[in-house]
């Protein structure tokens, strides 16, 4: 079984350090090196280093780029500046999620998306088709290419230290090609954990030389290595959606909490007349409670004795020491400070509706 | 490898338990099940008095990532729980085979417990979370 799953070019690193591996999305990956409570709270205070090398990554160049990725996605790509990403969807003709992914300008015709492991197949086969058409060409780098992402409030010192110091001065959202220890790699400052951070592209055979770089220098800053279950609490935290989780095929961005984002726009793109008549018929919200048994996925949310819907993602969290979770309920979206109860395995626990996100860092 | 106490008789489902035809049976989770599960959050022990049976479902282990259902390793009357774990469950991650103790039996029977080779062998076929 273990043997058709993909491997990343640092696994041989993630065995050496003794990491607990797991499935996801089709790859074999760290889930944690260690303890991840305590990957999480370094990631907080310091530093983490992730392999996302499983990330979906495509490039799109030609002169129709941008307009092709404004009929094929959500947002205006062809008015981003170059440098820029933004937060982005595919959605079906129905106005369903097939992804959420995040577009880099790298060049007037030039644009590189980073997707989620699990929906790769599905983002390469409808981009490829809705470029038909326009001067645009999509290439699959994904198993050419390694990703490492440095994230934390020391990310900009371990940067520096790896010899890139001027990703300090790359603001929230914005990329660079840079030159990082000979190696052309592009730089993001963007993450998954809502702290600062980069994210690093880097062709495949870079990628272990790059790993261990960034270890060697950003150790004394703190940083550790990190897993996917700290990169998951983390992103929970942040309020930030998991497709699987807060996102699929069934939801609409407004109805998996992304409204705000990701707005419609003049110009015509797959799923667009399916949004403007489809009903929003369900809310994300945020809940928070008290104990320490995490209301998990898939457990039923009632508000004055009627079932309303279900969480999404939950757990104790680590760095605000109280249970929370995101949930989709139907009707209309309950006010912050709402009482609500939740069906633990038999149990029902009460929960109160919060503003999101239940984290953010201080702002700077 | 992970750590296999020789001294202790264990379950499929990764509990300990030492001296199970003694009178005090002390039952944990072992270190192979803390390295699978991740950081303990929160636990859902019998209370002193409870009768429990081997083999059935006691209580609940929850970690950040999964909720799994404690089993009972020997049956009888429960003497004893470890209240230091319920306070700080890290410590089930810190030191599973002695702080990380989770109860006491009294015990009048137990299912067929694997001895510590036994066990080292089951969880070596197994997938390696360590």
């Amino acid at each position: 079984m273990l043997n058709e799953l993909l491997l990343s070019p640092l696994d041989q690193a993630h065995r050496a350090a003794g990491a607990g591996l797991t499935d996801f999305g089709g790859w074999l990956l760290p889930l944690r090196f260690g303890s991840d409570l305590a990957e999480h709270h370094a990631v907080r205070q310091a530093a983490g280093l992730f392999d996302l090398s499983h990330m979906a990554q495509l490039t799109i160049t030609g002169s129709g780029a941008g307009a092709g990725l404004n009929y094929a996605l959500m947002g205006n790509h062809s008015a981003m500046p170059i440098g820029r990403a933004s937060y982005s969807m595919i959605l079906a003709p129905d106005g369903g999620i097939i992804d959420d992914l995040i577009v880099y300008r790298l060049g007037q015709d030039r644009f590189f998306i980073i997707a989620n492991a699990g929906n790769r197949q599905a983002v390469v086969e409808n981009l490829s088709q809705r470029l038909t058409g326009f001067a645009a060409e999509m290439t699959d780098q994904t198993l050419d290419r390694g990703l490492i992402a440095v994230q934390g409030p020391a990310s900009p010192q371990v940067m520096a230290a790896a010899g890139l110091p001027e990703a300090a001065d790359l603001g929230y959202y914005r990329a660079a090609e840079a030159t990082l220890a000979g190696h052309k790699v592009i730089l993001a400052r963007t993450g998954y954990t809502g702290e600062t951070g980069f994210e690093v592209s880097c062709e495949r055979p870079a990628a272990l030389e790059l790993w261990d770089l960034l270890i060697r220098v950003g150790q004394p800053f703190g940083l550790v290595l990190a897993g996917l279950a700290a990169r998951d609490s983390l992103r929970l935290e942040a309020a930030m959606p998991l497709y699987g989780h807060e996102l699929d095929r069934d939801t609409t961005p407004a109805e998996g909490g992304q409204g705000a984002f990701l707005r419609s726009k003049e110009a015509d793109f797959v799923g667009k007349a399916a949004l403007a008549r489809r009903p929003v018929t369900k809310h994300l919200v945020g809940l928070k409670g008290v104990g320490r048994r995490a209301a998990r996925a898939g457990y039923p949310v009632f508000l004055d004795g009627q079932e309303v819907g279900q969480i999404t993602s939950g757990m104790l969290s680590p760095t605000l020491g109280y249970l929370i979770a995101l949930a989709s309920l139907a009707g209309p979206e309950p006010a912050p400070g709402t009482a609500l109860q939740v069906a633990i395995r038999g149990q029902m626990a009460e929960f109160t509706v919060t503003k999101l996100p239940f984290y953010s860092k201080e702002k700077i | 490898m992970t750590n296999v106490p020789a001294d202790l008789f264990y379950t499929a489902d990764h509990e300990w338990v030492r001296q199970p035809e003694g009178s005090v049976a002390r039952v944990g989770v072992t270190e192979f099940a803390t390295l699978a599960l991740g950081d303990v959050t929160f636990l859902d022990l019998p209370s002193v008095g409870d009768g429990v049976e081997a083999g059935s479902q006691c209580g609940e282990i929850e970690s950040t990532k999964s909720v799994s259902p404690l089993y009972a390793p020997v049956s009888g009357t429960v003497s004893a729980v470890n209240d230091a774990v319920l306070d700080v469950p890290e410590l089930v991650n810190q030191d599973p085979f002695g702080q990380g103790w989770l109860f006491e039996v009294n015990p009048t029977t137990h299912g067929g417990l694997l001895d510590a080779e036994a066990y080292a062998a089951l969880i070596a076929i197994e997938d390696h979370p360590g």
